[in-house]
């Protein structure tokens, strides 16, 4: 890359099921203002802004951000709106960087929300499609049999998705952000909740939230200006495959793995389960997690459950993962992506309170969408590229 | 192919449910009682309808003023043929205005006559609707001065608007891919056929507009058994608007013998708990008069009683 | 930091329905199949994808998804995907080559407008709360802005009709317009209000298409066109969305954009003007007097949303790529009454 990016600061909403007492704009707001503050700008020392969400139907708004251009302070300036699907908010911070990193500007904006309550996304992504056979149930229909399938090729124990969601309800728990907080969720409570979408039980899925995020990027001149920390960029990925082809590996896709490798080539990293201290990983259902440990080559296929079963992905363990509750705390789709991206820079700027990472120096953050299709990563380290 | 490809009706319709936040709920609060709030900007203009950040700085705005329900037309243009969902079914106008005592303009209707009646710098007035709900469509219409609606009693109400429904009901006509027609004709006759790529040589059913990992047209048609393969489910017990199919349901990716990639359909006759990766399924068709061009001329697929295929044969359609 | 050029560009004609599905796969494989072959790529030379979509146009979530089954992204490619016009896309790739790490990117974007309702699919584009309840068309929004020019004298009815006039005559060189012909001022004239001061010919028609344009950086772009139109200046701006806050006479973002890109001594320009007004609009804010504006037609022979922004791109960049200019510009719009505005200066290397 031709330039050094760094994240500044970042800021997030109180997330909830339904934010009531903000419009979208006071949403975005929300988050915009602490990320500012956290990165000690003001609006006006902002160049251009990247807005990412997942589809406009979700808050039946055609391109949002025209209307959102002076809640996001964009009047006047470059605004781009990316949609990615549910990688969206990864995506947002990887084009952000990019404008960064190109020496187009000096601080860029990366805002994502999703205002989920305005409507119903089990609604929004299974309008029924003509001359198609209706047996679409949402996201955890479409991804509950890719799940079926690796525990079969995995031989994975069953209570691997428990695991994970008790661990990640838990680390929610200490983050003050976050939706679900439940720490006091156990093994036996989510084995005993409904099975929704069989193989997946309902205390396995993510929520349904309303809440935004916001990252401020900047140049080299603007990272030595920030007042704290800040986390620097040492690498971006993103791969796309299509939904569906003949012989396609649903559960370990192709686009994933080539994205990871290109960002450990990229960072310099080669051992990535050594030298990754910590991981905001895009988990809606609690399978995913061992799915994606292997995907991203934490672990060689099939092996990614002994990680997770062995407590290593625990805040203590080798590689924690999700420390923030991830998703399956906190989920307004299309902020979710860029929520990782954040919380993986908060670890390296030592800004996670309760849910910090002791020591953490390299972060990796992750999102996937549409059918396990679309990936955007990045890792932030606190050190400066090349130190 | 000879025919036209085959479309119908996708309907987009959802009330959506706005939260307002304060400054939008105190405008619609105001609204719901016949009174017009605006909100003073940091240029010092008051902005009617309100705008919740500043256009110039983005500072929130919040300092709100009460500005008269009456105003000027500053443009305006002729509405001949309403659309659904407009202010007024007749013919009117849609107007800027700019309300007494705000800088800046409310886009609304005007009931007027005709275009001959509108000009700029017309006065024109609040109409407000029969039964307020918190919303813009509060203030039904605007009416020029000298054709005043009696107005209808202002009401009072406890609580102040903190949200607003705003239905979305859009009509699309969805087309099917040639290629898709032509496989749903063949399935309105009964017939499961796949395209060929004449790269991968791989056979996909639904065909699709181009191989996905080829990018070329898929052309050479092949005809299928009725028997495949599931090769992974999902037992959907969650009922959610919108859905066809009562829950309890095995949704499964079954595969045809002859195909290359499985489809999502229904799995009955057997009990969901035994339904298995490997299961061999045979297509169950709806009795003849109830054929159209859709898979669901299939009912579902049923067991064959064949043994399960061995998870080598299918596990690269996973 | 690398030079960046348009170095091959395809579009599907535009026309009022196609039959083809609205994920835009049978419009573009030929697209790309004629861009392959004018420039000796194949999809394994491009370095980056990106493209402009939108879900409501389809009337779908996820629409642009299946999109990428025209491309055979498989092995997986390093892709991204706007919500916006695919000018803004081509921003993006842009952006992409600039960093070096690629040279060679694939921009494209489609849209089915005939799938659904224009006219008030558009309405939800405006404040959610306070405007699109009242379903306000595209059209008629349009309309309050011509009267407001007419009425500061900045346009007449006759002189927006000349535009169209000058649109329909100009695209019978284009074989890709979907409206041409020679008509007179007075015949338009005789026609009925759509949206008073607006005629069916002051608006760009509903068009369905797709445009693909390949851009690529330094000598890369050398090799694969012999005269790559070099991008001199790409900059973009947003205005206001407080639709009644804004002077509708006056197109800021797209002034300030035109500035930063470095407008001065173009030659020809490709303005995406919707309504007839905007063109005159914008000509008078950038200054383009001395410019051909318009040549292929503009959109109002043809407007298929979400393509027709980047195939201004596309159309501008041949005047350099046949040697007719040496410095051209191309605009692409965005939202109510030319709220988002991106330019685009591009010239010759000789």
């Amino acid at each position: 890359m031709a330039q050094l990016a760094a994240v500044l600061g970042t800021g997030q909403t109180h997330h909830a099921a339904k934010r009531l007492d903000v419009s979208m704009a006071g949403l975005c707001r929300e988050a915009v203002d602490r990320a500012l503050i956290d990165a000690g700008v003001e609006l006006a020392d902002i160049d251009a802004i990247v807005l990412g969400k997942a589809p406009d139907l979700f808050e039946g708004v055609m391109m949002p951000e025209l209307h959102l251009a002076d809640a996001l302070g964009a009047t006047g300036k470059p605004l781009l709106r990316v949609h990615t699907a549910g990688s969206v908010g990864g995506s947002t911070a990887v084009v952000a960087a990019s404008l960064v990193q190109a020496g187009i500007h000096r601080r860029v904006l990366a805002v994502a929300f999703e205002k989920q309550s305005e409507s119903n996304a089990m609604w929004a992504l299974s309008v029924p499609t003509p001359f198609v056979m209706p047996v679409h149930a949402g996201a955890g229909g479409y991804f509950a049999p890719h799940v079926r399938a690796y525990i079969r090729r995995a031989g994975a124990p069953e209570h691997i998705g428990a695991l994970v969601a008790v661990k990640d309800r838990r680390n929610g728990a200490r983050n003050p952000h976050a939706h679900l907080r439940q720490p006091d969720i156990t093994l036996e409570s989510v084995q005993a909740s409904p099975m929704l979408w069989d193989p997946i039980r309902y205390d396995e899925t993510c929520p349904s939230s309303d809440g935004a995020a916001a990252i401020v990027l900047g140049d080299e001149t603007a990272a030595r200006a920030a007042p704290g920390n800040v986390a620097w960029v040492h690498a971006t990925a993103m791969r796309t495959e299509p939904t569906s082809f003949a012989g396609r590996d649903q559960v370990n896709p192709r686009a994933g793995q080539e994205a990871a490798a290109a960002l450990w080539r990229q960072a310099g990293i080669t051992d990535p389960l050594r030298q990754v201290d910590v991981a905001e990983i895009y988990v809606p259902f609690s399978w995913f997690e061992p799915m994606w440990l292997e995907n991203l080559g934490f672990a060689e296929a099939g092996q990614g459950w002994k990680l997770t079963e062995a407590g290593e992905t625990e805040l203590a363990g080798r590689l924690p993962v999700n420390p923030s509750g991830g998703v399956l705390s906190t989920n307004p789709i299309g902020a979710s992506g860029l929520l990782r991206f954040a919380e993986a820079a908060r670890q390296v700027q030592g800004r996670a309170g309760a849910h910090q990472v002791e020591g953490a120096r390299t972060a990796v953050g992750h999102a996937y969408g549409g059918g396990s299709q679309f990936f955007a990563l990045w890792v932030v380290g606190a050190d400066r590229p090349g130190d | 192919m000879s025919h036209e490809p085959l479309s119908a009706e996708l309907r987009v319709e959802f009330a959506y449910t706005r939260s307002l936040g304060p400054t939008l709920g105190a405008f619609l609060t105001a609204l719901r009682e016949h009174r017009v709030l605006g909100v003073r900007g940091a240029d010092g203009r008051v902005h009617v309808p309100p705008a919740e950040y500043d256009p110039v700085t983005a500072e929130p705005l919040t300092e709100l003023v009460e500005v008269g329900s009456a105003g000027t037309v500053l443009s305006w243009t002729w509405q001949p043929e309403p659309l659904a969902g407009q202010p007024l079914a007749q013919p009117f106008a849609w107007a800027l205005i700019r309300l007494d005592g705000a800088d800046t303009a409310l886009l609304h209707a005007v009931a007027a006559p005709g275009p001959g009646a509108m000009s700029i710098g017309l006065r024109v007035r609040a109409r407000w609707a029969e039964e307020p709900v918190g919303a813009i469509t509060d203030l039904a219409c605007f009416e020029l001065l000298d054709s005043p609606t009696p107005e209808p009693p202002v009401r009072t109400f406890d609580e102040p608007v903190r949200g607003t429904v705003s239905p979305v009901d859009l009509r699309y006509r969805h087309s099917a891919s040639a290629a898709e027609s032509e496989f749903l004709r063949g399935v309105e006759q009964g017939r499961l056929t796949g395209q060929r790529c004449s790269v991968c040589t791989q056979v996909y059913i639904p065909p699709r507009g181009a191989c996905p990992t080829d990018g070329v047209p898929l052309t050479d048609w092949v005809e299928l058994a009725e028997e495949g393969t599931v090769t992974s489910f999902c037992v959907v017990n969650v009922p959610f608007l919108g859905q066809r199919i009562q829950p309890p349901y095995v949704a499964a990716s079954v595969l045809l013998d002859g195909a290359d990639i499985p489809f999502q359909h229904l799995v009955l006759g057997i009990a969901p708990e035994q339904v298995r990766m490997g299961l061999r399924v045979r297509a169950v068709w709806r009795p003849r008069d109830q054929w159209g061009h859709t898979l669901e001329n299939i009912d579902h697929f049923t067991p064959t009683g064949e043994p399960d295929a061995p998870f080598d044969s299918f596990a690269r359609h996973l | 930091m690398p030079e960046v050029a348009v170095v091959g560009f395809a579009q599907s004609p535009a026309v009022r329905r196609t039959s083809a599905s609205g994920n835009g796969v049978e419009l573009l494989v030929p697209l790309f199949q004629q861009v392959y072959l004018d420039t000796g790529l194949s999809k394994q030379d491009i370095g980056f994808w990106c493209s402009g979509s939108s879900d409501y146009l389809a009337g779908r979530a996820f629409s642009f998804v299946s999109a990428v089954d025209a491309i055979g992204a498989f092995p997986p490619i390093s892709e991204s995907h706007v919500e916006m016009d695919a000018a803004w896309a081509l921003y993006e790739a842009w952006v992409r080559l600039k960093l070096g790490e690629v040279d060679v990117a694939l921009v494209y974007g489609f849209g089915k407008s005939s799938a659904g309702e224009l006219r008030r699919v558009l309405a939800l584009q405006l404040d959610p709360y306070l405007m699109t309840p009242l379903w306000p068309d595209s059209v008629s929004i349009a309309g309050l802005q011509a009267r407001l020019g007419m009425a500061q004298g900045r346009w007449s009815e006759r002189a927006m009709a000349e535009v169209a006039a000058r649109s329909r005559a100009d695209a019978r060189d284009n074989p890709e317009a979907q409206l041409i012909g020679t008509p007179t001022i007075e015949e338009l004239l005789d026609q009925p209000y759509l949206a008073d001061p607006l005629r069916a010919h002051d608006c760009a028609p509903i068009s369905d298409g797709a445009a693909v344009v390949v851009l690529a950086a330094g000598d890369r772009a050398r090799e694969l066109c012999p005269r790559p139109a070099w991008i001199t200046g790409l900059e973009h701006r947003i205005d206001s969305g407080q639709l009644g806050a804004r002077d509708l006479t006056a197109v800021p973002s797209a002034v300030a954009a035109a500035r930063a890109a470095g407008s001065d001594g173009v030659q020809v320009a490709e303005l995406h003007a919707p309504f007839t007004h905007q063109e005159i609009l914008l000509r008078q804010q950038l200054g383009l007097d001395e410019a051909r504006i318009n040549p292929s037609g503009g959109v109002l022979a043809g407007n298929p949303m979400f393509a027709a922004g980047l195939a201004r791109i596309g159309l501008a960049a041949r005047h350099i790529h046949t040697g007719t200019a040496d410095r051209v510009l191309a605009h692409a719009t965005s939202g109510p009454c030319l709220q988002q505005n991106l330019v685009c200066v591009m010239g010759g290397e000789d």
